[in-house]
């Protein structure tokens, strides 16, 4: 039998019509996310069409980019951005009202950002396909299931025919090798890589990561790291699952439940790559070089310690994302003064990213003329952050805590920074104008979010952290 | 979708790399739930200045890139999100090809299905039609090569199928539509494997 890296081991189970010179494979689909801004036009086409949808049974909606993270007022009225945020949300509330999708919206207990809710029902299992019109799919990988985000045109495929066109992607292992520093976390291990291997590093690839710093990583922390695989342009991010993976889905209502979940499990062992299998390309990075991480220009590959200096513009366009992000040549980021500090996004607004925020923030205050912004990922977040007292942590410091949404990740929900204003960010991307016209974004970790919310600069968490903590 | 078999235009030129998609469409617009009439929105904060004038340091707004059809764009364009409103930014704009040496995966695939000729060039040929702005080029689909104003040509490769489906103006999803049986056949082993 031929070695397979995982990648190969869940493409070949879900093929329906085999890849050939003239025509791509038909790749079967097992979980279709939706959301409310990337599926409209999709739902149009189908009625267009006369189509219905093929599986509603794999599919699971949530309302999350376009939703105010502020609660509702007495008379029940949201505060939406405009009218047009408005009717997007109703428009997928009845969407999914006439297809018969399992929504959770407004009135569910489970509502959320929609990569923050798939693995919190159980609904991301090992070896499953799994699409959603959203680049940030890659999150689910985490898992060991094939993930990746898709346009709206084929958001359309999918409804209709629970599959995709698709050509095999090349292989990328990620080694990580060795153990993280203490204080430093996975969002600065994946800052650090992207900044390795670069914004375009992983384009037409499907990375494994691999190696005893993965294994290591908790879910939550290997979501965050399979979350930014597509900002270095990969199609998806995988990791082996193994005990850490089973136990945290284990009793989740869409998992497996008796019988069937140990029968389930011994297949999700099988999902390894074999020893032998070899891949396209592979890079090995070791985990004890990373340091607290941040970005200094406007993509994600333009990150570095914090300490570093600030490398020279090598070309026009890097010497135009420095200009626009005041970031000064041979200084380092640690120390430049910040306005804003958001903690959320599907990158890190899970219950373990508030808890590392909330080590830092404890009993101390985000510094005078600094707003904080703290916005839990989804609504089980939200209660199991209450219910350890976090929010109190957070509103004692003076930081705003907020109804779960994609906020101002993405700032399309009234949520977003004033031009020139600087974010420190715990969210994913950092290009022009990402987080409000003219804004500025460091991306960083939540501990590092809440450190340089104290000091009211870039700052290092480690100074904030007891050495219990720190360990 | 239309066929697409060839598009004759001059080139305009965005030098800079790594131009990602809430550059070509801020993330704000993306409420709307139609896809038609984008191109007003499209490179909105870069193109205009804050009173909503053309902002005269934008390329694409000097009088000699107007109604360029080709967008000869710096490395790695349309990376970021997977916003299919990109592409139809760009179409409705009047741009129906962007060159490049590299093109973020995802927005080449929504592009190349809505007939915005996505296509990448080798680094060398990258290089100098960035250095040429406003040269007109001829784009043949079929035969895969851009027609130079010398009479030179450079070569190109799409992926077959989405070349096959521009070419015919073939619908992809009534290709899968085909495939029904082979679909249920495919659910139908799922079934008895569980």
């Amino acid at each position: 039998m031929t070695a397979k890296t995982l990648f190969e081991k869940i493409w070949e189970t879900h093929v329906v019509a085999a890849e050939t010179e003239a025509t791509p494979a038909i790749l079967y689909v097992d979980l279709h996310l939706v959301h409310e801004v990337t599926s409209p036009q999709a739902f149009s086409e189908l009625r267009e069409r006369g189509l219905k949808l093929r599986r509603p049974d794999r599919m699971l909606a949530t309302l999350d980019h376009s939703t105010p993270t502020l609660p509702a007022a007495a008379n029940g009225e949201r505060p939406y951005a405009n009218d047009e945020a408005k009717a997007q949300v109703a428009q997928l509330e009845t969407n999914c009202r006439e297809f018969g999708i399992e929504l959770h919206g407004w009135d569910s207990a489970d509502r959320g950002i929609v990569h923050v809710i798939g693995p919190e029902l159980g609904a991301t299992q090992p070896g499953m396909t799994i699409v959603c019109g959203d680049s940030h799919t890659s999150t689910h990988g985490a898992f060991g299931a094939l993930a990746f985000g898709i346009g709206t045109t084929e958001v359309g495929h999918v409804m209709a025919t629970q599959c995709l066109l698709q050509r095999k992607a090349k292989t990328l292992a990620i080694h990580v090798d060795g153990k993280l520093p203490d204080g430093v976390g996975a969002k600065d291990l994946i800052l650090h890589i992207i900044g390795s291997i670069g914004v375009d590093g992983g384009t037409g690839h499907v990375i494994e990561y691999r190696g005893a710093a993965i294994e290591a990583l908790s879910m939550d922390e290997r979501m965050t790291v399979c979350n930014m695989s597509i900002e270095a342009g990969a199609r998806a991010g995988l990791i082996a699952p193994d005990d850490v993976t089973f136990d945290w889905l284990k009793g989740r209502p869409h998992a497996p439940s008796g019988a069937a979940w140990d029968e389930a499990v011994m297949h999700w062992r099988a999902l390894r790559t074999d020893d032998g299998a070899g891949f396209d390309r592979e890079v090995r990075i070791n985990a004890a070089e990373v340091k607290p991480t941040v970005t200094y220009g406007t993509h994600p590959g333009m990150a570095i310690a914090m300490d570093a200096p600030v490398p020279a513009a090598r070309n026009v366009q890097e010497r135009r994302a420095l200009d626009y992000m005041r970031s000064e040549a041979g200084k380092p980021m640690q120390g430049t003064p910040v306005d804003v500090v958001f903690v959320g996004s599907c990158t890190n607004s899970r219950l373990s990213d508030l808890r590392e925020a909330a080590s830092v923030l404890n009993g101390r205050h985000v510094a005078s003329g600094v707003r904080m912004l703290v916005v839990p990922g989804s609504e089980a977040v939200r209660r199991d952050a209450e219910r350890e007292g976090l929010h109190h942590v957070f509103t004692n410091a003076g930081a705003e805590w907020r109804v779960p949404g994609c906020s101002m990740c993405i700032a399309m929900n009234g949520d977003l920074a004033q031009p020139g204003q600087l974010v420190v960010s715990t969210s994913n991307r950092n290009f022009e104008g990402r987080q409000g016209k003219g804004a500025r974004t460091v991306l960083a970790s939540p501990a590092t979010a809440a450190a340089s919310a104290i000091a009211g600069r870039i700052a290092d968490p480690r100074e904030y952290l007891t050495q219990e903590q720190a360990a | 979708m239309k066929p697409v078999i060839r598009l004759h235009s001059r080139t305009a030129v965005l030098v800079d790399e790594n131009i990602d998609t809430d550059r070509i469409i801020p993330a704000r617009f993306l409420t709307t739930t139609e896809r038609n009439g984008l191109g007003k929105l499209c490179f909105h904060d870069w193109r205009y200045q804050p009173d909503g004038s053309d902002n005269p340091a934008f390329p694409l707004n000097q009088p000699q890139a107007r109604g360029c059809a080709i967008l000869v764009a710096g490395r790695n364009f349309g990376c970021g999100s997977s916003r299919e409103h990109a592409p139809w930014a760009l179409l409705d704009y009047g741009i129906h090809a962007v060159l490049c040496s590299e093109i973020a995966d995802i927005f080449r695939n929504n592009a190349l299905k809505n007939g915005l000729l996505a296509i990448m060039v080798s680094e060398a040929e990258h290089r100098w039609l960035l250095e040429h702005p406003g040269i007109e080029l001829s784009i043949d689909v079929r035969d895969e090569y851009i027609a130079l104003p010398d009479g030179g040509r450079i070569a190109f490769q799409l992926e077959p199928f989405a070349r096959h489906c521009l070419l015919n103006g073939v619908d992809q999803l009534g290709y899968l539509l085909q495939h029904a049986d082979a679909i249920t056949t495919y659910e139908k082993s799922l079934e008895k494997a569980a």
